[in-house]
């Protein structure tokens, strides 16, 4: 081989060479619109509405005037629609997820129920707005209330629910179950003391992450027709007489702190505009918050799991 | 002999007894693994009773519409104006909106997320992706409304100041950032069909001194395309579906416009805007807003299938 072809072929090689570290680069920036889109968008909030997240942006009611204004009955609205997701969803979800993984037999039923449970997961949020608006609302009679946007969000996120049980069941391994049956356990007592605690920890995860997403979740309660402007709390859940229980809040009224946001966004005077920022800056954080945990918990999941 | 007899026999009716108390088969124990097991499946059946409920509340509330309104009107009338006076109801005008920003969420995401993609996979070491795989996630976490936020106050000003003749809402900005939303969701399906790849292959593409990228484009893409392509539709699915960056940064006058410098209003920004109003249950406005939901379903319905049938038909099986 001459000097020639050889200084022809060591041009290829560096050619190409060159093009593997172009694209290089590409990807990174490609990932920087992502991570830069992140900071931006939580240095904005940041900077705009840190002046007016305080003790009282939290005690103050929704009012006309953007300074006096606050948050209070959207949070308290938000921890009530959530505690009614999670008391829905996550039993639903994880009976489903043992259901098709430790109990379904292999036939068409079975198969309608998974294929529903993908589509399902595809289902743009707005249409379980518009289903609860024609079930929960009239023909439960419901009406717009904690209780419909509750089961709505639980709904919405049962796919996430199901999804997540499934995948952690699964990865347990086999022996555990024959284990399990050998010493004369029947399924339900295999599932109870070992499938359901072994797979916990992966079940919270997905219910973290559906629980973030609910939280963030404003068109299918808007759909319904949540109020944007809340003056009062809803009837608190804990009383000081007998039975100490209160089931009044559930049919109650009520706003969200996406919904508080949305409704200062669409405000043309530029103080709601600060308002929007800081429920938004409380809002991202929560979920970003929530999301994290659940990455953290499944990090150390994968670390100390060895089967 | 019989004492001999009665000692013979004894012991296989004292034997079962004496641990008959805790481990004798017991029908109740039956019965209660029974019930168990059906109370599991009624609530894995939700599932298909929530698709029933969908269909059967967006068909039968459409279909009152579509008493006062002819099929023929509602799709091919150039006119949305189910709330006013002198009432048109073109559903086209809304499906320009949708697939207007859809367009630009795509352009967006579809590149982005394949070259992400494609890095994650193939190019990052352990570490990168071990921070970014995170950060990507988050991305696709933040609540809808925040980045209807950032569409409104943030990227359409930084636009207004490139192109000064730009609207204060648009289709533009409000797709921009629907397609960095959408970004996390094409990138990770696409990663996960990636890696799906047999390390074979790529050892095979290696030893025959092809490049990294080389690799990646002609042997890990090409054998990872129905995993990429399902990842593709669920993007499409989302952008067809998003709501609030739409409500928010794009105004909501119904609008017969492919021009995304435009502001214009979507099927899913439609109805917000009704929802956000009150209107009477039974009114013609609410009925509209089943028919907008039902077409959305037809069509997230369409892309879901359209994924399933590439998905069976382009599957590489190691």
């Amino acid at each position: 081989m001459n000097q020639q072809d050889i200084q022809a072929i060591r041009a290829i090689i560096a050619r190409h060479k060159r093009w593997d570290m172009l694209f290089g680069l590409l990807g990174l920036l490609a990932l920087m619109v992502g991570v830069l889109t992140l900071t931006v968008l939580f240095a904005d909030m940041a900077i705009k509405g840190a002046a007016r997240i305080d003790y009282d942006f939290l005690t103050n009611f929704p009012s006309r005037r953007a300074g006096s204004a606050g948050i209070l009955s959207a949070w308290v609205g938000t921890i009530l629609v959530m505690l009614v997701t999670a008391f829905s969803a996550v039993p639903l979800g994880v009976a489903a997820g043992i259901y098709l993984e430790e109990y379904a037999p292999k036939n068409w039923v079975t198969d309608i129920i998974e294929i529903n449970v993908t589509n399902l997961a595809g289902v743009p949020s707005i249409v379980y707005g518009l289903l609860a608006l024609g079930l929960f609302v009239y023909k439960f009679g419901f009406g717009q209330s904690i209780l419909s946007a509750g089961l709505t969000l639980g709904l919405l996120i049962l796919p996430v629910v199901i999804v997540a049980t499934r995948e952690s069941i699964r990865a347990i391994p086999q022996m555990v179950r024959e284990g399990a049956y050998a010493c004369g356990a029947t399924t339900w007592q295999t599932v109870r003391d070992h499938i359901v605690p072994y797979s916990s920890a992966g079940i919270l995860t997905g219910v973290i992450i559906g629980m973030a997403r609910a939280i963030g979740e404003t068109a299918p309660i808007i759909t319904i027709g949540a109020l944007t402007f809340i003056a009062f709390l809803p009837p608190a859940p804990v009383t000081d007489v007998f039975p100490f229980i209160n089931f009044e809040w559930l049919t109650a009224p009520f706003t969200v702190m996406p919904i508080q946001m949305f409704n200062w966004t669409s405000r043309p005077e530029a103080a709601f505009q600060v308002n929007a920022a800081a429920a938004g800056f409380i809002l991202v954080f929560m979920t970003l918050a929530m999301n994290g945990v659940a990455i953290w918990l499944r990090y150390r999941l994968r670390r100390n799991i060895k089967w | 002999m019989t004492a001999h007899a009665q000692t013979m026999s004894a012991p296989p009716s004292t034997a079962p007894d004496a641990v008959s108390d805790r481990l004798r088969k017991r029908a109740s124990r039956h019965v209660k693994e029974r019930v168990i097991e059906f109370i599991l499946f009624t609530a894995a059946s939700i599932s298909v009773l929530t698709t029933i409920a969908i269909v059967y509340i967006l068909v039968s509330e459409s279909l009152t519409l579509f008493e006062h309104v002819s099929l023929w009107d509602f799709l091919t009338d150039t006119q949305w104006t189910p709330l006013f006076d002198d009432a048109h109801y073109g559903i086209m005008v809304l499906l320009s909106g949708t697939l207007t920003s859809s367009f630009v969420a795509l352009a967006v995401a579809l590149p982005l997320g394949t070259i992400i993609a494609i890095y994650l996979s193939e190019f990052a070491s352990f570490k990168t992706r071990e921070i970014a795989k995170p950060i990507l996630e988050l991305l696709g976490g933040v609540p809808t409304i925040i980045y209807g936020y950032f569409a409104l106050m943030v990227v359409t000003p930084a636009l207004q100041y490139l192109f000064p003749e730009l609207p204060g809402f648009s289709l533009l900005s409000a797709g921009l950032v629907m397609g960095i939303m959408i970004i996390p969701y094409v990138s990770s399906l696409s990663e996960d069909a990636m890696r799906a790849v047999p390390m074979s292959l790529r050892e095979g593409s290696y030893a025959m001194g092809a490049t990294r990228l080389q690799t990646a484009l002609r042997t890990v893409v090409p054998a990872a395309t129905s995993g990429i392509a399902s990842a593709y539709i669920l993007g499409i699915s989302r952008a067809v579906g998003e709501t609030m960056i739409l409500a928010v940064a794009a105004g909501m006058q119904p609008n017969l416009t492919f021009n995304p410098a435009e502001p214009g209003a979507t099927i899913t920004s439609y109805i917000v805007q009704v929802a956000l109003g009150d209107l009477p249950h039974g009114s013609i406005g609410y009925q509209t807003i089943f028919a907008a939901g039902l077409t959305l379903m037809l069509m997230t319905l369409g892309f879901n299938l359209l994924g399933y049938y590439l998905r069976k038909r382009f599957r590489e099986v190691y």
